[in-house]
């Protein structure tokens, strides 16, 4: 849906996740207690897989067609993190995941 | 069991290698996992802070039976206004930990509402000590 490629986490693919919540700024992230949700977000750098960790977040979509780095995708294969790579924008893949039924947190 | 982590302020691509290394002693522990997720999370914001606005820092966390307290010590800046740099929306970040997603004013509000006591004392021009405790009950 959009058009995204998996770069790690390829066992996690046919699990089910049914909230989401897009941000660039990890602090943000780190408020939410719930931690069973997608990230979506623009930062491709280590610290928001680390941020994806801390919160026992386990999928992370990669817009804006960021890519993921060799240090990025070293600790998400420790932390069994899925990351996407998505060449849309953020607006675009939210808009698209909120219609196919992903759910906001708040 | 205390350990000890040495922190080197400016080096973002090792920053939340110390609260990694504690969530993965918490999950040995069979810490419930919400706990786990307080203690790492108030924990890797301080962590980053250290490598945002200080020198460098060190990590004491004493993990007992019934809690985690974290100490961290920095020698840096200090901070001038506690009660500022605890308001939500207030940060003297840089452009480049903001561009690390950091920066926002979020952090030690954060830290002090995953916190069961927190404290908090800084020096100007010398540095900044914050204690962060968790109770695992």
């Amino acid at each position: 849906m959009v058009n995204g490629r998996i770069v790690c986490g390829e066992s996690r693919r046919e699990e089910i996740v049914e909230y989401a919540f897009a941000s660039d700024l990890m602090s943000d992230v780190l408020t939410v207690r719930n931690g069973n949700f997608i990230m979506i977000t623009g930062l491709a750098n280590v610290q928001s897989v680390r941020t994806a960790e801390m919160s026992d977040v386990p999928f992370m979509l990669l817009c804006r067609n960021k890519k993921a780095t060799e240090q990025m995708i070293e600790v998400a294969q420790e932390n069994n993190l899925l990351i996407i790579e998505s060449p849309y924008s953020m607006f675009r893949c939210v808009g698209i995941l909120y219609n196919a039924g992903l759910k906001p947190l708040f | 069991m205390l350990s000890e982590f040495i922190v080197e302020g400016g080096d973002f691509t090792r920053a939340g290698s110390a609260s990694s290394q504690i969530k993965k002693i918490l999950k040995n522990l069979n810490v419930s996992p919400d706990v786990v997720k307080r203690v790492v999370v108030a924990l890797y914001e301080a962590e980053v802070n250290i490598v945002a606005h200080a020198f460098k820092g060190v990590i004491y966390a004493d993990i007992s039976n019934s809690g985690i307290k974290l100490v961290l010590e920095d020698e840096g800046p200090g901070i001038a206004d506690i009660k500022m740099a605890m308001t939500k929306g207030y940060s003297t970040a840089s452009q480049t930990v903001r561009e690390m997603g950091f920066g926002a004013g979020m952090g030690l509000p954060n830290i002090k509402d995953n916190a069961d006591r927190f404290e908090i004392i800084s020096n100007v021009g010398k540095g900044t000590r914050l204690t962060i405790e968790i109770d695992f009950l």
